[in-house]
């Protein structure tokens, strides 16, 4: 993973001035989208993704049905233009594998006992991409679906932590993820401390690791207090 | 001002009293829905948004979209397609149809008003028809709104859909299902579908039968000036 030539930290501080534990600025926008039965658009810095939430519905094709419960499912998409090189359209191995990922992250907050023989679609399109756009996806899904009345356990929130310049650091952008030398993006149920998806490129040392994770959480912790404002917003209002 | 929650909220410690919408953890009430609280006899979330789940007795507006002998399939705004089974919409008792004229009692898009009369494991849907209310050949229109707002359509004891009945000179039926019937003159039903659209858009916040009245009253000022001044004044 590691190319040479880049200093990653600078002063202190990193290429774009933050310090090693803070986010990126995110925003959060609910109900954007006027004929899904749920949507969110999520700004996590520079990636700007919105989720789409269908359903529940009837189930195609039939035989794939499950009589107990709803079947979920989730695509994960780059818009060509997401990328600085036009990325090829359509579903590739990456994001075949984000997008099980990110299913199986959501699965376990969803009660799909309620809607049996049905499906819940979620899509995710990814408008513009500087890293961790599979943990703003994920974010903007499960805003998605409380906005969609899905019902749920809880709230997944995601984030990402890497190593640059042998500093554990959250929220690496593109930049840093190009040139640093571990990438870990993780979910979590943030109120119940339980990791629901877990992922890394690159190495770290046991105590980068734990160090790592927390950081993680502690972020988690964060966007969740945003998720969870701005569905309480929506309505609050008038 | 009602208590807006997300999933995953805690609500209360009474278990006992968890209702719809909530889910137990712990010997704790948690929301499983986004939506308000309810807190009355059950402790209930009552959900923005989500899809119709039919349940026996329920009446519904469904709008037929199939005709597969000996059975019509009916669309009722669910996940679910129900079925009406032949039997169900001959006058008099005849029990059968001729295979092929089926579309002569219902045929495809017509509305019908019926009750859920079983609902098995399998989520089969079966319906029966209720012949006091015969959409087909009637004219009127048809709104949808979230099923979960229509007790606030209805009010407590049925106040809200009183007054919208009286003050809008309209017939109005509304189902289980969060569909609507409306029929009365052109501008009359205008001004219920848009009072409707605007009670369900506002179904969380209080006092709302008031402001629904009082709306319906300037209304009801300003047309009858208009008509006075037969239109724009030149």
């Amino acid at each position: 993973m590691k190319k040479e030539g880049i200093e990653l930290i600078k002063d202190g501080k990193r290429l774009d001035g933050r310090d090693f534990d803070e986010l990126r600025p995110i925003k959060i926008e609910v109900g954007v989208l006027k004929r899904a039965d749920g949507s969110c658009y999520f700004e996590l810095g520079d990636n700007k993704v919105i989720a789409a939430v269908y359903g529940p519905r009837e189930m195609h094709p039939r035989h794939a049905q499950d009589a107990k419960m709803a079947v979920l499912k989730y695509r994960y998409n780059m818009a060509p233009f997401s990328v600085d090189e036009r990325k090829r359209p359509g579903p590739d191995r990456r994001s075949v594998e984000i997008s099980k990922v990110s299913r199986e992250a959501l699965e376990p907050v969803i009660i799909k006992e309620f809607y049996p023989k049905t499906e819940i679609d979620v899509y995710v399109e990814i408008l513009q991409s500087d890293a961790g756009t599979r943990t703003a996806g994920i974010n903007a899904a499960s805003v998605a679906l409380a906005d969609a009345g899905i019902p749920m356990k809880d709230l997944v929130s995601s984030v990402a932590v890497g190593k640059i310049d042998g500093e554990v650091v959250l929220d690496l952008n593109a930049v840093e993820d190009n040139y640093g030398e571990a990438d870990m993006p993780i979910a979590m149920v943030a109120r119940r401390n339980t990791i629901t998806a877990l992922q890394m490129d690159g190495r770290m040392t046991k105590e980068e690791f734990d160090k790592g994770l927390k950081l993680a959480m502690n972020a988690c912790r964060q966007i969740y207090e945003l998720q969870r404002t701005a569905l309480i917003e929506r309505y609050s209002e008038m | 001002m009602y208590k807006v929650v997300i999933p995953g909220d805690f609500i209360s410690e009474d278990v006992n009293r968890a209702g719809e919408g909530t889910y137990i953890e712990g010997g704790k009430v948690y929301a499983m829905r986004y939506g308000v609280v309810d807190d009355k006899e059950e402790i209930k979330v009552v959900p923005f948004v989500g899809k119709y789940q039919p349940a026996r007795g329920d009446v519904v507006i469904g709008r037929i979209t199939e005709i597969s002998f000996p059975y019509w399939i009916v669309d009722i705004a669910s996940p679910y397609e129900a079925r009406l089974h032949m039997s169900e919409a001959t006058p008099d008792g005849e029990k059968r149809i001729e295979f092929g004229s089926m579309h002569t009692y219902l045929d495809i898009d017509d509305l019908i008003v019926a009750k859920v009369t079983n609902v098995d494991p399998l989520m089969r849907i079966d319906l029966g028809l209720m012949e006091e209310f015969q959409l087909r050949g009637s004219s009127g229109r048809l709104i949808t709104i979230p099923y979960t707002k229509v007790p606030r359509i209805i009010g407590r004891r049925g106040s809200m859909i009183k007054m919208l009945k009286e003050k809008c000179n309209c017939f109005i039926f509304v189902a289980k299902n969060g569909r609507i019937w409306i029929s009365g003159k052109e501008d009359d039903m205008e001004l219920a579908s848009d009072v409707i659209l605007m009670i369900a858009n506002e179904a969380h916040t209080s006092g709302l039968t008031d402001r629904v009245a009082s709306f319906l009253d300037s209304h009801r000022r300003i047309r009858m000036y208009n008509r006075k001044n037969k239109g724009l004044k030149r």
